[in-house]
């Protein structure tokens, strides 16, 4: 019933604004453009009134030659159903769009990425700053007109490979050829970022209010970037006071290769592999989620084997992301390395089968537009079937009882780090973060993809939002992982695995095109726009690590600075998803 | 009860220190550097010790696997390598990182290509091991390998793999990948055997 009349509510939206919106009519689109002045208005009634309290994903679009900049937003429900698309335009030289972080926080970082690659400006954005590049960045790279040093072509494959290929190395154009050399003014070791002085007095202005009785000294302290406790390169600058955490901002970048330029540069096809380095804990998840969008432009869908075959892997990486998040989890807990490594062990197993049905053991690659690439070979079902059946449910068990009740596990997690369940619906959280809120928002259900309305399994989620029910949502969704494991290798038919023959070109009618799955890490969305040509047009990630860190600031506050480290071990990013 | 859970806990990773010892108690020595022993060990019925210990021991690497390309040649009865490819450049065309070149061979009188490589440079520093040039290639000429030890003392000079590095017989294709060696070399004798009932 709920459903029934949001829906009323959004037609009733529509027509109250009708004047300031119109639908985008251009053939493979949907979705309404708003005009720039009623974009916070509107948005403030479809969350109020129609009920689309989760903004997902926020995408600028330059549509170069033409003077003009598309920012899209998606707006879902956490109660579930299809995205309701808004679109706004601006000008290429003047791009400036009101923030919508006064009503969905998420968006800050989302909105930060845009003005980054993009130079879209949004007035009233709280911290408007460079979030993947460096300050000081020249131009703004996503933006069509800008090409990278060495440039060579618009789009591959570059014409310099063939019929005449000359071997060359890019390094051989390098100015500075074989090693680095600093420019002549530059001294290194004086040298302070200028952005980063700003973020410290930032972080220090903000926490003068408020000071206790007993006047300690607020202090800045650098968690990172090379921390063992970040999981890769990545930093937290936290103001202190004491022990206690004032305020925290996360500090990322240091792994950005601008995915989404490659990506655009790049074939269809071409993106696959690099889909595996975005979460390379996942890579069958990203596969799953680049496959639907395209499939979506292309409106092919896969054979009933192949859709099979993807939920076992899909559930398979789930499997071994959550436990392998919470063998990490428990090392920054400071239980160092045992209860990772009985992790490592069942991960290794199912990686053995990614090995075999795939020819790699973490950068899968093994989704293609229409099915996947070869048929599980001879005896990996059987495998399969031993480990789900077997294997891991009892190893389950044995790293429950192992963990979920030691005591140290519970001091340590339980009620440390809580975000309430409307913080988490606001912050844009995804992925067992949201559900241990209490949201039960999971996208293989609220708007289900490939073969996922056929499976008996529920939704895992927790009440309190603290870091013992994140762990405790991951064990639960294993749980289910099996289930459907369980479900999908009873019925599993045979026959093809691909639709048609492997192409290595493949035609992609125009239009725009939002895939998004259910990943280990939450909600990972793929947007993409083709043009008809041979190369994406758009290709913009929704990376769900990246948008989780968002809440990180709000679960932090008023924490211990000990617990810090847990808090981001609980969130479970992976790097190259976070910097893409 | 406070610290029951603990020990609990304690009491998994003792089962875990104990199974270690009694299995390899119970197993004795063809548990370690042997083949068998590594293949129960990386079963999925594993108990006590996991770890393979490279380089003394590897994993068994399934047919699939796949790490850089190669070009396939036949060695033909002559004793002449006939290799397969015909530089039709779509393995340079779908290469992600573009690491593949190609310089095709023209004929020194008519000036016409011919369809066979003359050059062919693949830079395994950029190679990103996705299998796309062996997967679309229409001649079966290109191929990924097995092999992964390939560390080097100078990159300058050895991890530009030119023809001569990148070249191995059928015979190798086929030791290291048998079911997809027989299945090709069945539709290539299905095609042939088309061919000349059609002439």
């Amino acid at each position: 019933m709920l459903v029934k009349t949001s829906s009323d509510g959004i037609k009733d939206l529509l027509s109250r604004y009708g004047d300031s919106l119109l639908a985008d009519t251009r053939p493979g689109f949907g979705g309404y453009f708003i005009k720039t002045e009623q974009l916070v208005p509107f948005c403030r009634s479809l969350r109020d009134e129609a009920g689309y309290d989760y903004l997902s994903s926020v995408t600028g679009v330059d549509n170069f030659p033409e003077d003009q900049m598309e920012v899209v937003y998606h707006f879902y429900k956490t109660i579930g159903g299809p995205a309701f698309v808004l679109k706004v335009q601006a000008s290429r030289h003047e791009t400036v769009i009101p923030s919508l972080t006064p009503l969905y926080p998420g968006v800050e970082f989302q909105e930060c990425e845009a003005w980054d690659l993009l130079g879209i400006r949004f007035e009233g954005h709280p911290d408007l700053r460079r979030i993947l590049m460096w300050e000081g960045f020249e131009g703004f790279p996503l933006r069509k007109d800008w090409r990278e040093p060495f440039f060579e072509d618009e789009n591959k494959p570059f014409k310099s490979r063939w019929p005449d290929g000359h071997v060359l190395r890019t390094e051989e154009e390098n100015p500075y050829k074989n090693n680095v050399q600093y420019p002549a003014a530059f001294d290194p070791d004086q040298w302070i970022p200028a952005g980063d002085a700003a973020l410290y007095e930032g972080l220090l202005s903000l926490t003068k209010e408020g000071q206790s009785d007993f006047k300690t000294d607020h202090i800045v302290v650098n968690l990172g970037p090379q921390h063992p406790s970040t999981h890769g390169v990545f930093r937290m600058v936290v103001a202190l006071e004491g022990e206690t955490v004032l305020s925290l901002k996360p500090v990322m970048g240091y792994l950005h290769r601008n995915h989404e330029k490659i990506g655009e540069r790049n074939t269809f096809v071409q993106n696959m592999p690099f889909t595996d380095r975005l979460d390379y804990i996942s890579s069958m998840s990203n596969n799953f989620g680049y496959a639907l969008a395209v499939e979506k432009l292309m409106d092919v869908h896969p054979p009933e084997r192949a859709e099979y075959i993807r939920v076992i892997m899909a559930e398979l990486t789930r499997f071994l992301s959550h436990i392998f998040s919470i063998g990490f989890l428990l090392n920054d807990l400071g239980a160092f390395f045992t209860p990772a490594l009985y992790a490592i062990e069942e991960r290794e197993l199912i990686l053995d089968i990614f090995e075999a049905a795939s020819g790699s053991r973490m950068m899968c690659n093994y989704f293609r537009f229409g099915g996947v690439v070869r048929d599980l070979p001879d005896g990996v079902l059987g495998k399969i079937k031993d480990l789900v059946i077997d294997r891991l449910p009892r190893k389950l068990d044995e790293f429950e009882r192992y963990l979920t009740k030691n005591d140290i596990v519970r001091v340590r997690c339980e009620g440390v780090g809580v975000l309430k369940i409307e913080e988490a619906i606001g912050l844009s959280a995804a992925g067992p973060v949201l559900r241990a809120s209490g949201v039960p928002y999971d996208v293989r259900k609220a708007d289900p993809y490939s073969i996922y309305d056929r499976f008996d399994f529920d939704v895992a989620y927790g009440l309190h939002g603290d870091i013992y029910d994140r762990y405790l949502v991951r064990v639960e969704e294993m749980r289910q992982s099996l289930r459907i494991l369980k479900q999908a290798l009873r019925d599993i038919p045979g026959g093809a695995v691909m639709n048609g023959k492997p192409q290595y070109q493949v035609r992609v009618p125009a239009g725009e095109a939002y895939g998004r799955v259910e990943g280990p890490k939450g909600e990972l969305g793929f947007y993409v726009i083709s043009n008809g040509k041979p190369n994406p047009w758009r290709y913009h990630v929704r990376a769900p690590s990246f948008i989780n860190l968002t809440s990180l600031s709000t679960m932090a506050k008023n924490q211990k600075i000990a617990d810090v480290v847990a808090l981001l071990g609980s969130i479970d990013i992976v790097l190259g998803e976070v910097d893409r | 009860m406070n610290g029951w859970g603990i020990i609990r806990g304690l009491g998994v990773t003792l089962r875990h220190f104990f199974g270690t010892y009694a299995e390899d108690l119970r197993r004795g020595k063809s548990r370690y550097f042997t083949k068998q022993g590594v293949r129960e060990r990386s079963a999925s019925t594993v108990r006590g010790i996991f770890t393979v210990q490279y380089p003394e021991e590897k994993l068994i690497i399934p047919e699939e696997f796949r790490y850089l390309p190669f070009l396939v040649y036949d060695e033909l009865e002559s004793g002449e390598k006939k290799i397969r490819c015909t530089s039709c450049g779509i393995c340079a065309k779908v290469c992600p990182p573009q690491c593949i070149w190609i310089e095709r061979t023209t004929d020194p009188v008519t000036g016409r290509p011919v369809p066979a490589p003359v050059a062919f440079y693949i830079d395994i520093d950029i190679c990103m091991n996705c299998g796309f040039c062996a997967e679309y290639c229409p001649f079966d000429a290109i191929k990924m390998d097995h092999d992964f030890e390939i560390a080097s003392y100078d990159r300058k000079a050895e991890h530009i793999y030119a023809l001569e590095k990148l070249l191995k017989p059928a015979v190798y294709y086929q030791s290291i990948r048998p079911e997809n060696f027989a299945r090709e070399e069945a539709s290539r004798m299905e095609k042939e055997a088309k061919t000349s009932s059609k002439s």
